[in-house]
């Protein structure tokens, strides 16, 4: 078998596990450094979702994303840094420091998948899997200056994915370029039975850059209080070149945004606080005490193996499902997501894309971000697209104070084709 | 308004664990997201999905599955192939 000989400098704290030689074999990914993503659960390699929790764990089975990268050759050379379990924007809530942004050192690199966008965009490896629960693929994509693509939710199989919100999260491509990111989006999607939230619907695709007559929806929600006025004008700068290649700009309104956010963060939280129950010191990761009662070893043990954010998550979410609170919270955010989806339903009899910001600022400073509900209200404009559970991809489209500013595109449900398309297009159109 | 007894009862439900110091900068925060939460009671009940659900079945076959000693590798406190956990009594 041949290998890969993997020694990078990772100045930006971008891995967690590297493997200075990596298996490869004949495919179309042969001989490529791949990263994936530390809550992606590789056979022999440590997976630590970047918490303590699980130090020491080596998982005994391939995530079915990995069985498909090795069938295709690609080298597996490490595993990155992230926010512990997804929770979080920026990559510091990583029991391992925070990764920096090769964009500029003294800035985060996004999240969760911080890690991810940091090896691929300093260039470490070619390309990277990431995972996008509320915006954890586009976020750091937009923040490091890559592609990232969030896959419509059924697409790409989570089975060996660590369960964080079921019902939003999806596992996904980024890369230097759109090419690549569909050429490891082919990969990625061969139905899988043990994901029965995946339907048998191959990406077999070429990127074709034509928008000539395609109608871009540009809601108003997107360029409105929050964002950023220089992100504003780069991404309508971007969406002016689109026009310029003969797609047709319409500004529509979803009204639904007022909602998404806290419906976003009702459900992922009470999804994790479900999902993070089984980290319990049992099986895997630090011992429980086995001497002392249930509750009094568990607390114990939970309390010093997650980080500050994932406790107050779980918390959250125990809080929202709790008896007389189900009612205002889990009950209202799940006919509030409906909205969401009906908003996109009803956009889509008239557009075939819908465009925007992916973040509504630049990257934050590192530690620039302390209280949670502000580092919340930044994933507004990913939200939607995870609660509806369609396509969106990031891809860059210019810079201001210096640093790279995405551009957001979503599409019909299955429909991740065309979402490729349109980044292609802009990203031609800006190279010629 | 959520008090500090409740983020201890809620803590207690998730089995999290918090200590008495933990207590006020969580409970602060937890009000300032709760509150921020209170824009869902202005959303309306919509009805009926427009999307088509359906059931994903399969038959309930035996598929090979990982040998015990890989299964209990990860932990350090296993007897006569089982895990030992804390007592419950």
């Amino acid at each position: 078998m041949a290998s890969v000989t993997f020694a990078p400098d990772d100045r930006y704290n971008a891995f967690i596990t590297t493997l200075s030689e990596a298996e490869t074999g004949p495919g179309r990914l042969s001989g490529i450094p791949v990263a994936v993503k530390d809550n992606i659960s590789t056979r022999g390699i440590p997976t630590t979702c970047a918490s303590r929790i699980l130090t020491g764990y080596i998982p005994p089975y391939d995530a079915h994303v990995v069985t498909l990268l090795k069938q295709e050759g690609a080298a597996i050379v490490g595993k990155t840094n992230m926010d512990e379990f997804g929770m979080g924007t920026t990559t510091e809530n990583s029991a391992f420091g925070p990764t920096k942004n090769p964009a500029d050192p003294s800035r985060v690199p996004g999240g969760s998948s911080g890690g991810s966008a940091a090896a691929v965009a300093s260039g470490m490896v070619r390309m990277a899997l990431g995972t996008d629960t509320g915006g954890s693929i586009r976020c750091p994509a937009a923040f490091c200056g890559i592609v990232g693509l969030k896959p419509t939710y059924g697409r790409v199989s989570r089975y060996g994915l660590i369960a964080y919100a079921n019902s939003l999260e999806q596992i996904g491509p980024m890369a230097r370029n759109v090419e690549d990111v569909s050429l490891l989006m082919e990969v990625l999607t061969t139905h899988d039975h043990r994901d029965s939230t995946t339907i048998p619907c191959p990406y077999r695709h070429t990127p074709d850059p034509t928008v000539r007559g395609l109608k871009i929806g540009i809601p108003e929600e997107f360029f409105g209080e929050g964002v950023d006025p220089g992100v504003a004008a780069v991404v309508w700068e971007a969406v002016t070149r689109l026009e310029a290649q003969d797609a047709e700009i319409v500004t529509c309104r979803m009204p639904s945004m007022a909602f998404a956010l806290a419906a976003y963060y009702v459900t992922c939280t009470s999804e994790a606080s479900s999902n993070l129950a089984r980290f319990d010191g049992v099986r895997y990761g630090p011992q429980a005490d086995t001497r002392r009662p249930w509750h009094e070893s568990f607390q114990d043990q939970r309390r010093e193996g997650f980080g500050t954010e994932v406790r107050r998550r779980i918390m959250l979410g125990t809080f929202a499902l709790s008896s007389g609170y189900y009612g205002k919270y889990y009950a209202k955010a799940q006919a509030a997501r409906q909205q969401v989806r009906n908003d996109f339903v009803r956009l889509f009899r008239t557009v075939d894309v819908i465009a925007g910001p992916t973040m509504p600022t630049v990257a934050f400073r590192l530690g620039e971000k302390t209280d949670p509900l502000s580092m919340y209200l930044s994933d507004i404009l990913t939200v939607p697209a995870n609660l509806a559970g369609v396509p969106a991809i990031s891809v860059p489209c210019g810079t201001t104070e210096g640093l790279p500013v995405g551009l957001q595109i979503m599409g019909q449900w299955f429909r991740d084709e065309k979402v490729v398309d349109v980044a292609a297009a802009y990203e031609q159109g800006v190279s010629v | 308004m959520i008090e500090e007894k409740d983020v201890e009862h809620i803590a207690m439900l998730a089995d999290i664990g918090i200590t008495r110091e933990e207590l006020p900068e969580f409970t602060g925060q937890f009000n300032e997201i709760l509150d921020y939460f209170n824009i869902l009671d202005q959303v309306e009940e919509t009805g009926a999905s427009e999307h088509e659900l359906a059931n994903v079945f399969r038959e309930d076959e035996i598929e090979p599955s990982l040998p015990q000693d890989e299964v209990l590798a990860n932990t350090r406190d296993a007897e006569d192939g089982f895990f030992r956990a804390p007592r419950v009594m």
